[in-house]
């Protein structure tokens, strides 16, 4: 056997456009003597043709219109030997035309170097790559002040270029691995430390390479394996996909999510392996069998039944979009988790953020090249993490049929984890059926029975219209009663407190209460604020055809002019975290079943208004 | 006792050839999940052998698209017999089509690269037959200039014409799957591998070897290509050992014995943006 393969590093170049990140590539093959035999001569022969000094940036700008017109249009690799390494570096076009391109190169390396020309300074794009690096996840950055030559090698002037660049990189969470005064095109600094920049007591561009740490394995991480395909070519039936964080062993469970089946694996396939395999981890592609027969589809993430991902349909993505067209707020779009593809729409855009000042704006659409923090809403639930946990799992990439629009890294802040509203835990029960029918309920009651579910901000007269209507209601004959919502934290919900994952389920149990109250002949009104569309769309499935949606309109501004309880001071004042309105969002309803505009109408008319569409609705003679 | 989580699963942490085969193999079962139908070009070299072989690996033993051969009749004779005893052996379903004359390719091309345009011609045939959606193309970005500035999954024109100005972003192993009407996928399994981590996969793997690439007489070939356009190199080197030495110390490029590429500045960068791959 010959001696092992050397361990790889892939680093990106990156910068602003005519910067000379082709130049230093070029120039760093030269002084270390990785250039190929004929290489050097070719180039200069094509300079001579063009009738221009010797450009190094020709070894990496391999297009013909590259080279005419002095500019790289597209990322290009080349692998280059050093110490015990091997690295690849990743040549990223700077120009701001060619972003995708920068993001195709840049979402590949472990490290980058990022060019600043001397005498211009720090540039628009210089700033952008720095953003994006830290959203495609390059953390090991090390920056290069090119040119040095132009500006005379004066160290005051470096110092500023520097002192700027490491307060914007400061200002994304960034440290430098190092800043490095060079001349790419001299070789100062290059590979050598520099006559002319013996103030610089730091690494050369090749001390910086060898510098950087190796990419981290994510073997320790919760398991997570996107089911990426399913084979049946013989009797076997065989699951396949690419562990991305984690492992996993022969007769382990697994949980599939979404669908939320597990299985205990039988065996690990394998082809034209030394031994058998037993086990899997991080950076795999593999096929394994199950002991039990389940139906999977392509898409779902496979991880043990703790820790497993999160299963939501809307959440949050600080989004890089590099599409000609704008995203707007209500676009369709599909996304692709992994192996899973899901239509999505875009709820809201909550800022665009403008990556030269690190400051933010509200708009209702994302331009080509800007990056933006919006809300997005799928189809079906979806099983994803929050990037800032596993960071592979929790990224998404925004496609159209034919078109890569963008991607962008996942959070949940206070979107709660729906597993358990899903999970069905018991097994082996039958429905017993009633011999009171609900037609004999509704001949005694002389009304429909339903759910009458009022959505609404804090202060915007919920618990007061109920309260009122179920009194005029009563009045009338109705069978009628209110949920509401601190009553049921007194009881059914006492267990309940005020996380993402125990509002949902707040909001679960009284849906299901409500649904056997409608069930039992009542009209039920409920009055929670309940803010998030996925959970009333849950209450609205357990109560079916007899479900009203009723949005309690108000404002926020009247709604906390009004702060009956005093919440919203105290929320405004920090006291209270997550405060719907202030610190956590409200989904208003898509399309409610009725709309009462509790600003512009007094209670009265409110309640004339409600008692109408009960009438109507609800009313048998 | 269970293990430390840490400890758990460090007896499988990969290599180096681990992780290019794991990322070939994803590649790969991408690309036969969503770019059917699949055809796989097999041209008998060294890399669309380790192609071959990560289908096998990816599918559990079986390939289970086409293997097609872009026949110029040009091929060394060592070639032919290479072919001739794996598909059987492998269990492959393969293709063979006749590339069109060289007098009917281009007349502006440089001899040489008139010569390798058969290739183009021989691929847009197949496509016309067959109407493929997906072509596996065994090249590596390490190879050539221009390959290096390549897509994993690059779409094309029915022509094979590339738009190298305007390249699909391709990140995070989210790949262009759905191309436009009236285009195909190449697909590039290996374009991330260099020259000696083919030979070290070969070598590992126990891939069979064409003859061809081993010294004889102090040459061999370093690229296998057409008898009329390809030239062996100086080399002593007669086991995968010694190949993988001499690669790790040598300066000359690895297509210097393919004479159509250095024909004139842009004779490849024509040849590829017209169709060859």
């Amino acid at each position: 056997m010959s001696t092992a393969a050397k361990e790889q590093l892939r680093v990106v170049i990156v910068g602003h456009v005519d910067h000379g990140k082709s130049t230093l590539v070029g120039r760093l093959f030269h002084d270390t003597g990785m250039l190929p035999d004929g290489k050097f001569e070719a180039i200069e022969e094509m300079c001579r043709r063009r009738g221009m000094p010797f450009e190094w940036a020709f070894l990496m700008d391999s297009l013909k219109a590259e080279r005419d017109q002095g500019v790289t249009i597209d990322t290009s690799q080349i692998w280059f030997n050093h110490g015990d390494r091997e690295y690849v570096l990743i040549d990223a076009p700077g120009h701001r035309e060619f972003i995708r391109n920068m993001v195709t190169g840049a979402s590949n390396a472990d490290a980058a170097l990022l060019l600043i020309d001397a005498d211009q300074g720090v540039r628009s794009q210089s700033r952008h790559h720095g953003y994006l690096l830290q959203l495609l996840g390059v953390r090991q950055v090390a920056v290069v002040v090119n040119k040095m030559d132009l500006i005379d090698y004066d160290q005051e002037k470096f110092r500023a270029i520097e002192q700027e660049y490491r307060s914007y990189l400061e200002g994304l969470g960034v440290t430098p691995t190092c800043v490095i005064p060079i001349s790419a095109r001299d070789g100062d600094n290059i590979a050598a430390p520099s006559e002319n920049l013996s103030w610089h007591s730091g690494p050369t561009v090749l001390g910086a390479l060898a510098g950087f740490a190796p990419p981290v394995g994510n073997e320790d991480a919760p398991l997570r394996l996107p089911l990426q395909d399913v084979y049946k070519f013989d009797d076997r039936r065989i699951f396949a996909g690419r562990v991305e964080s984690g492992g996993f062993k022969v007769g382990d469970e697994l949980l599939f999510s979404p669908s939320n089946r597990t299985a205990h694996v039988a065996s690990i396939e394998a082809w034209n392996a030394p031994a058998p395999v037993t086990q899997a981890s991080a950076g795999a592609s593999i096929g394994f069998t199950l002991t039990e027969q389940i139906f999977a589809e392509r898409g779902e993430v496979i991880s043990h039944v703790d820790d497993a991902p999160i299963e939501t349909d809307v959440f949050h993505v600080r989004l890089f979009w590099l599409a000609d067209r704008k995203l707007a707020i209500g676009d369709m779009v599909t996304l692709k988790i992994g192996p899973a593809s899901v239509r999505a729409t875009v709820e809201q855009i909550e800022r665009v953020i403008d990556v030269d000042a690190l400051t933010d704006r509200t708009a209702d659409s994302v331009a080509r090249d800007e990056i933006a923090d919006i809300v997005v809403r799928t189809a079906q639930l979806v099983a994803i993490d929050s990037h800032q946990d596993l960071p592979r799992t929790g990224r998404v990439v925004f496609t159209d049929r034919h078109e890569t629009l963008g991607g962008g890294i996942a959070s949940m802040d206070d979107y709660p984890d729906q597993r358990d509203m899903v999970t069905v835990r018991a097994t082996n029960v039958t429905a017993e059926a009633h011999r009171v029918t609900t037609a004999q309920r509704i001949e005694r009651n002389l009304h429909n029975p339903g759910v009458l579910w009022f959505t609404g901000l804090s202060g915007s007269g919920k618990s007061t219209l109920a309260m009122a209507l179920e009194q005029r209601l009563f009045d009338q004959g109705y069978q009628v009663y209110v949920l509401d919502g601190d009553n049921v934290r007194g009881g059914l919900n006492a267990n309940l407190g005020f996380s993402p994952e125990d509002r949902a389920e707040n909001i679960r149990r009284v849906g299901e209460v409500a649904a056997l109250l409608a069930d039992a002949g009542v009209i039920v009104i409920t009055a929670f604020i309940s803010p998030y569309r996925a959970d009333r769309e849950r209450a609205r499935a357990a109560a079916g055809d007899s479900f009203h949606e009723i949005y309690i309109e108000a404002d926020l501004e009247t709604c906390e002019a009004r702060d009956p309880k005093g919440l919203y001071k105290r929320a405004r004042s920090g006291e209270i975290s997550e405060f719907t309105g202030i610190s956590a969002p409200y989904e208003a309803p898509d399309k409610p079943d009725l709309i009462v505009d509790t600003a512009a109408q007094d209670i009265e008319a409110c309640l004339d208004q409600l008692a109408a569409y009960i009438a109507e609705k609800f009313r048998r003679s | 006792m269970p293990l430390p989580l840490d400890l758990k699963y460090l007896a499988c942490a990969m290599n180096r050839l681990d992780r290019l085969e794991s990322h070939s193999i994803y590649i790969l079962r991408e690309a036969n999940r969503q770019a059917q139908p699949l055809a796989m070009l097999w041209s008998i070299g060294k890399d669309s052998n380790v192609v071959t072989w990560l289908a096998r690996k990816a599918f559990f033993g079986r390939v289970p698209f086409p293997a097609v051969q872009l026949d110029t009749g040009m091929e060394l004779d060592e070639v032919y017999a290479y072919r001739d005893k794996y598909v059987p052996e492998w269990g492959l379903d393969l293709k063979v089509i006749d590339c069109p004359p060289e007098s009917e390719m281009d007349p502006d091309l440089p001899p040489m690269t008139r010569s390798a345009a058969r290739k183009s011609a021989g691929l847009r045939q197949l496509l016309e037959q067959g109407k493929y959606a997906g072509i596996i193309v065994g090249i590596r970005r390490d190879e050539e200039a221009t390959r290096a500035k390549e897509r994993v999954f690059s779409p094309r024109s029915l022509e094979g014409n590339w738009e190298f100005r305007d390249q699909p972003p391709e990140f995070w192993d989210q790949f262009m799957t759905q191309p436009p009407p009236d285009t195909h996928l190449r697909i590039h399994p290996l374009l991330h591998w260099t020259e000696v981590d083919v030979w070290r996969y070969t070598e590992r793997e126990g891939i069979p070897v064409n003859p061809l690439y081993f010294a004889h007489d102090g040459k061999r070939y370093r690229s296998l290509g057409e008898k009329n356009i390809t030239a062996p190199v100086d080399s002593d080197a007669a086991t995968i050992e010694a190949i993988i030495t001499e690669l790790e110390s040598t300066r000359t490029p690895e297509r210097a014995g393919r004479l159509m590429d250095s024909e004139s500045e842009d004779s490849f960068e024509r040849l590829r943006t017209s169709g060859y791959m």
